[in-house]
């Protein structure tokens, strides 16, 4: 190999073998080796190859995976619980749920030696309710481990149980959020809880729980396997190993590129074809839409936690949507604030309210009929909601307006006399509109 | 708008529905430490048995669960995808989140909008569609996104989705571009949410061209993440293994190279499977006294060959 290995399978390297979701076929690529040999280690040790390897949540905080383990307090003889949150709804963010599709058993294989390492007997996979094809590969998967004696009781003779309970939700973003999903997970409504405690002192039926990302719980079974060093050997020095980095919207090839963190947009661009023919790049998402937009500026940023930090973003979950030069700034961040307003929870009166006002403003500002002052009004209302929600949603909610007036502040003010769909047509967004356009 | 399904008043299911239903509900409780938790798939399972959240179904997730139905209720109405008025065989959902609207969504919606003569959250005459504007999917890489009970129509027109449309109110099957081999009804899937199995999990594929796009990349130019020393684990994939570890002799008399065979892993590594091959001769993990022998479904034997 001449050239630097841009990017490096782990998690989708058995995708294209034969029915990757079945047991036969991660078994015979390495599947459930390292859980194997796990079941025999000390459960301390396990916590603390997971904390050396450097592992940060790949759900969006970055907080580091074993550190977060290690928050359990000492085994008091009642029930502790993992729960893996696959409730993946942040806009943008692609990356689980074909990860889960394609390969659910690394999720499985990874909850049975998290389980084992936090002294949990019973795990749960909380899955949004709306893909029910990926919802049957997990209750297969769980189902052939169980049937193989992978998990259940007295797993390999160890005298160690373990239930994986697969559980679907119905329709709700903020269960996203940790301790809403508990409360969904209880059976009530999906509203977030006050902290502390966190869960690892209080969290499922109020008993120490570990919740973690699908993707941060399939990572374990390589870190086991190929040990802390491996996973360290990729990756920056405070953002170690691997991840999806999701590329969506304007560009050639879009999808799912597993690389090291650290990788930039420029080099990820171009392995997938560059920017829609005969376009430039806008501006994008370098996690989601809770994450502060970014420009052609910031093209060299090393998707790392803290490049993108210091930056002034947040890697999020790697959900890179990338906007053309014919789309408005008015119209996506009014657009995700419809999506904020309609899945904040209503707990809180800053998020609740704060979201009605901030999509009412934008919506005259999008129809060109805005008035004097609604920027600053965006701005002021934007600052009553961060930092004074109950969760993080509410800042979520503020982070495109904030992020998308510093850099395109002309673009609202415009609001005040011209409609956002004049000033760039909404048909030269679309693809197949300029297909159509194109072939007349 | 019409309800395809008859209106059950607070009666309740008629016996023979109830007993069916209550075994189901003995299924859901066993999965959960606590019975509470039963309530989201219960009310899938309603679902599954009337279409909506009915009356009788709030009425029965209520006694089921020993709570008031004004409990059962609150949950019900937090969550989208629990109806309240009797839904469509088939809910057509569109994203019109930004990143799908601006990549057509928006458009597509407007002529799924036009051609069904419904708006947002309501339902074909004939209780076929209900349509839907979603939020974000998970499957950005193929905006713009439909979806039909749940299944994946990816990167769509309004051409291709006006044809999926056309097809289910003709009463064809529609089969999505990432899921089943054909698309259940609205009751069929919301049985699978409830948690039981349909038998569909092996229909299609890994995934579409976006979900393999890096990896299809890493393949052509021969791009592979560091590779894993498999015997820190005392076993490995047996090319592998002898690869590091080198073909010469080993061993001195007494040494467990001496050692008889006793299962198929002794003399025949392709029998087993990889993590059970002795492993040759590598550092002593700390593993290989913790591994008691006979565990589980295949002979542990990297315990004591491990020594030499």
């Amino acid at each position: 190999m001449s050239e630097r290995a841009m990017l490096g399978p782990v998690l989708s390297d058995i995708w294209d073998a034969e029915k990757p979701w079945t047991l036969a076929t991660y078994t015979q690529h390495h599947g459930y080796e390292a859980w194997r040999h796990a079941i025999h280690q000390e459960p301390a040790s396990l916590v603390d190859v997971v904390k050396n390897s450097g592992l940060r949540g790949r759900g969006g905080a970055g907080f580091p995976t074993g550190l977060k383990w290690s928050f359990l307090p000492p085994p008091d003889g009642g029930p502790r619980y993992l729960v893996v949150n696959a409730d993946e709804s942040e806009p943008g963010t692609c990356k689980d749920i074909p990860l889960m599709m394609a390969n659910p058993h690394a999720l499985v294989e990874g909850m049975a030696i998290t389980s084992f390492a936090i002294g949990a007997n019973h795990a749960f996979i909380y899955l949004r309710g709306e893909v029910v094809h990926v919802y049957r590969r997990l209750l297969a998967a769980v189902r052939e481990a169980r049937e193989a004696g992978l998990l259940g009781t007295n797993i390999m003779g160890t005298g160690y149980d373990l239930q994986i309970t697969v559980h679907a939700g119905a329709g709700a973003y903020i269960c996203g959020e940790e301790t809403a999903l508990l409360d969904s997970l209880e059976g009530r409504r999906g509203q977030p809880r006050l902290k502390p405690p966190f869960p690892a002192v209080a969290g499922l039926y109020a008993r120490p729980t570990v919740v973690n990302n699908v993707e941060s719980v399939a990572s374990v079974p390589g870190i086991i396997r190929g040990g802390e060093d491996w996973f360290a050997s990729m990756g920056t020095e405070k953002s170690k190993g691997h991840g999806f980095f999701s590329l969506s919207g304007h560009v050639a090839r879009p999808g799912q590129y597993e690389a090291p963190l650290g990788i930039t947009l420029r080099e990820l661009l171009d392995l997938a074809g560059g920017i829609r023919d005969g376009h430039q790049l806008k501006f994008w998402t370098p996690g989601g839409s809770s994450t502060p937009i970014f420009t052609a500026e910031h093209l060299d940023v090393p998707l790392d936690f803290d490049s993108v930090a210091a930056a002034g973003s947040m890697l999020g979950t790697r959900a890179l949507q990338i906007f053309d030069e014919t789309v408005s700034v008015v119209r996506a961040v009014t657009r995700w604030l419809d999506f904020y307003s309609h899945e904040s929870c209503g707990k809180c009166t800053p998020c609740r309210e704060g979201t009605y006002w901030l999509r009412e403003v934008l919506h005259r500002l999008e129809a060109g009929q805005g008035r004097e002052g609604d920027v600053d009004l965006l701005l002021d209302i934007a600052d009553n909601i961060e930092g004074r929600s109950f969760c993080a949603l509410g800042d979520a909610a503020a982070t495109p307006v904030k992020s998308g007036i510093k850099h395109f502040r002309e673009e609202f003010e415009q609001g005040m006399h011209t409609p956002a769909w004049e000033l760039f047509p909404y048909e030269a967004n679309a693809l197949f509109t300029e297909l159509a356009g194109a072939a007349r | 708008m019409s309800s395809p399904t008859t209106h059950r008043g607070f009666d309740g299911y008629p016996p023979e529905v109830r007993e069916r239903l209550d075994a189901d509900a003995q299924e859901i409780l066993a999965r959960y430490p606590e019975p509470r938790s039963a309530l989201m798939p219960l009310l899938h399972l309603v679902q599954s048995e009337d279409g909506y959240v009915s009356p009788a179904g709030i009425a029965f997730c209520a006694e089921v669960l020993g709570i008031s139905r004004a409990n059962v209720s609150a949950v019900a109405t937090f969550y989208s995808q629990y109806k309240r008025r009797p839904n469509g065989d088939y809910t057509v959902g569109v994203c019109t989140n930004t990143l799908c609207a601006v990549m057509g969504g928006d458009a597509i919606f407007e002529r799924l909008s036009q051609r069904l003569g419904i708006h947002h959250d309501e339902t074909t005459e004939g209780g076929e569609i209900t349509l839907e504007r979603i939020e974000c999917n998970a499957a950005c890489d193929y905006a713009p996104v439909m979806m039909v009970n749940w299944e994946f129509f990816d990167n769509q027109t309004p051409e291709s989705a006006l044809a999926v449309v056309d097809a289910i109110l003709e009463g064809r099957d529609v089969t999505p571009t990432r899921g089943a081999g054909k698309v259940v009804t609205f009751k069929e899937m919301s049985r699978v949410l409830a948690g039981f199995e349909d038998g569909r999990a092996d229909e299609g594929g890994a995934g579409g061209d976006a979900t393999m796009a890096g990896l299809r990349l890493a393949r052509e130019k021969g791009w592979t993440a560091p590779p894993i020393d498999g015997s820190r684990l005392g076993g490995d994939a047996p090319e592998a293994a002898v690869e590091q570890a080198g073909t010469e002799p080993v061993g001195d008399v007494g040494s467990s190279a001496e050692h008889e065979p006793t299962t198929a892993a002794d003399t025949d590594a392709e029998k087993t499977e990889a993590i059970d091959q002795p492993a040759p001769a590598q550092e002593p993990s700390d593993d290989a006294t913790a591994a008691p022998s006979g565990a589980g479904e295949a002979p542990e034997q990297a315990s004591e060959e491990d020594e030499s």
